[in-house]
């Protein structure tokens, strides 16, 4: 599938946005956070602003921008409607619990009420993000379980290691945020080690065979439909090398994985410190370069049925 | 709405003849003169006279080489259209409602005054029948000519898709699947006509008839099978052939 910029940003980012509301939602209402307005508002403001910059970029992705509204009609049947649903309900707990932190200084009784509800709404919406794709059948790299654990998972990783690098800016130590870290980069990382792994080895059903209907044959492309490339080739026909996507799964295990682990257990062991503070931060950006290089395989490597008609062998 | 209606009172579709298709392209190209002008219309192009000329088709024409192990391998001509699904996923995954599957006839239309363009749709279907307008931003796909077929304008023998009714070699059939009796039917019924990815569960309505056995040529006559090259005993020729065969 054709890896575009806009979906490729939408999803890293309001997944990152997501996963740092969620986890300000839980640990807030826990008390564990500091109550300083300034905190609240710097990391609602963070979590909220990807989030929002991401639903911002996928309306780009449109091709009738203006009509976005209609979008949330279809929630009885549509994982983008839900999604679109969700995204716009989230902001309503959050809206609070940023209210009574900023303004009031208090994450607890109702606004921590609140915060748990955006937890769960913003959970929920990264599930309905990851539904998308998991539930489309003409796509085997896709349409399989690993997608949604990958998709919450990654989001929630992301989301730790922005609330932890925030705290250490502050100043402050929250013990249980920063071993958080390293325990969701593990996760994150094994989930995705067994997606590669899955369509590594598995391809769908569907082979060039039953795409025309004639049985136990070789089918080899003669003429092509068309002498130029068309909307199918150029949206769903992209292929990436088999030697580049390996270099880049490096890049994001190497980015996204192994050394923000390596930096947040440096930074979970000299927490209070200067070491501590650029550890956390530095893990942050290589993550974010990291996320991106996943994001780009997870469309890069999904094969759609209809290459079948196109001289794939197998999706 | 974008859920998918329970059952439909009539199934109406294709059937594709594989076996006499010969690949002209002649449905592909009326499909697009009637529906430029169509319910969908229109069917934009992006540089038409240019080097990389793109745009809207309904109806594409593949042709592949199909070896069977049975003698040199068959050409095989595909003409590739929407199949009017039963578990349309296309109209299911539209957010917006622009996407529908008609209760009474099974046909699958998008409005394309709701459709926001987020392509989705296209992604959801297996067979590549949804291709995407630049010019507008919207969706188009394949109509099952439902401004002809319904058309009381038209002659009772011309209201059909106008890819059946062009096709030079009666390859395409148009009719209710629904409808036992139908013409769709019977042809499905005797030729072993299938589905195409049925893997994928969307239970399309239009079917292919598989290309036919290869027949025995000709009846044993006591022909040699092959012919030898004559060649020359002697003289020059001769020489020449012996020196170039060494
Ligand atoms: S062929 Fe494709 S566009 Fe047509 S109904 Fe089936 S899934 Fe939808
Ligand atoms: S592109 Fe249009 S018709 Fe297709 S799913 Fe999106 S809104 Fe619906
Ligand atoms: S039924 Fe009509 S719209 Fe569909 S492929 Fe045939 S000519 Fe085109």
């Amino acid at each position: 599938m054709h890896p575009a910029f806009s979906v490729i940003f939408f999803t890293t980012s309001s997944g990152a946005g997501y996963g740092l509301l969620a986890l300000m939602g839980l640990f807030g209402a826990a008390g564990q956070l500091p109550q300083d307005r300034w905190f609240g508002l710097t990391g609602l403001f963070i979590a909220l602003g990807l989030v929002s910059a991401g639903l911002l970029a996928s309306m780009l992705h449109l091709g009738r921008p203006e009509r976005a509204w209609r979008a949330m009609s279809q929630w009885r049947s549509s994982w983008l409607a839900r999604e679109g649903v969700l995204a716009l309900a989230t902001y309503v707990p959050a809206g609070i619990f940023a209210i009574g932190w900023v303004f009031l200084e208090n994450t607890s009784g109702l606004f921590a009420l609140m915060g748990v509800l955006s937890t769960v709404m913003a959970l929920l919406t990264v599930i309905a993000t990851s539904m998308i794709y998991r539930s489309l059948k003409t796509i085997h790299q896709w349409n399989n379980c690993w997608t949604l654990p990958g998709y919450v998972t990654l989001s929630l990783m992301t989301g730790a290691l922005l609330l932890s690098a925030l705290l250490m800016v502050f100043g402050e130590q929250v013990r249980a945020v920063h071993g958080l870290v390293p325990v969701a980069i593990v996760v994150a990382w094994i989930v995705k080690y067994v997606y590669w792994r899955f369509i590594d080895t598995t391809q769908s059903l569907a082979t060039p065979n039953s795409a025309i209907g004639v049985d136990g044959a070789s089918v080899k492309p003669l003429d092509p439909p068309h002498s130029t490339e068309n909307y199918l080739l150029k949206e769903m026909g992209f292929q990436v090398a088999r030697k580049h996507a390996t270099k880049l799964r490096l890049i994001s295990i190497a980015t996204l994985f192994v050394l923000p682990l390596v930096l947040s257990l440096i930074a979970y062991m000299g927490v209070g410190g200067m070491i501590a503070l650029i550890a956390a931060v530095l893990a942050v950006m290589l993550a974010g370069l990291g996320i991106l290089a996943e994001r780009w395989l997870f469309f890069a490597e999904a094969r759609h049925a209809v290459n079948l008609y196109y001289g794939a062998e197998s999706v | 709405m974008t859920s998918l209606p329970q059952s439909t009172n009539k199934r109406l579709g294709l059937v594709i003849d594989l076996d006499t298709c010969v690949g002209c392209h002649a449905c592909a190209t009326n499909c697009k003169e009637w529906n430029t002008g169509g319910h969908m219309a229109p069917l934009t192009d992006q540089n038409p006279y240019g080097k990389d000329p793109d745009g809207v088709w309904f109806n594409r024409v593949h042709s592949f080489e199909v070896d069977r192990g049975d003698g040199p391998g068959v050409t095989i001509n595909f003409p590739r259209s929407c199949m009017h699904c039963d578990n349309a996923a296309c109209v299911t995954v539209c957010p917006t409602g622009a996407s529908y599957k008609r209760a009474e006839d099974g046909i699958v239309l998008v409005n394309t005054d709701k459709c926001i363009g987020c392509k989705l749709c296209s992604w959801a279907c297996p067979y590549g029948a949804r291709e995407f307008d630049e010019d507008e931003g919207v969706m188009k796909k394949c109509t099952l000519c439902i401004d002809r077929i319904y058309n009381e304008t038209l002659d009772i023998e011309d209201r059909q898709p106008a890819c059946v009714l062009t096709c030079p070699v009666g390859a395409r059939h148009y009719g209710d699947f629904n409808d036992p009796n139908s013409n769709v039917s019977k042809l499905v019924a005797e030729r072993a006509g299938r589905p195409l990815m049925p893997e994928l569960g969307y239970n399309p309505t239009n079917r292919y008839l598989p290309p036919r056995a290869r027949r025995v040529d000709a009846e044993n006559i006591g022909a040699q099978s092959r012919l030898d090259p004559v060649s020359p005993r002697k003289g020059f020729l001769s020489w020449v052939d012996n020196a170039l065969s060494r």
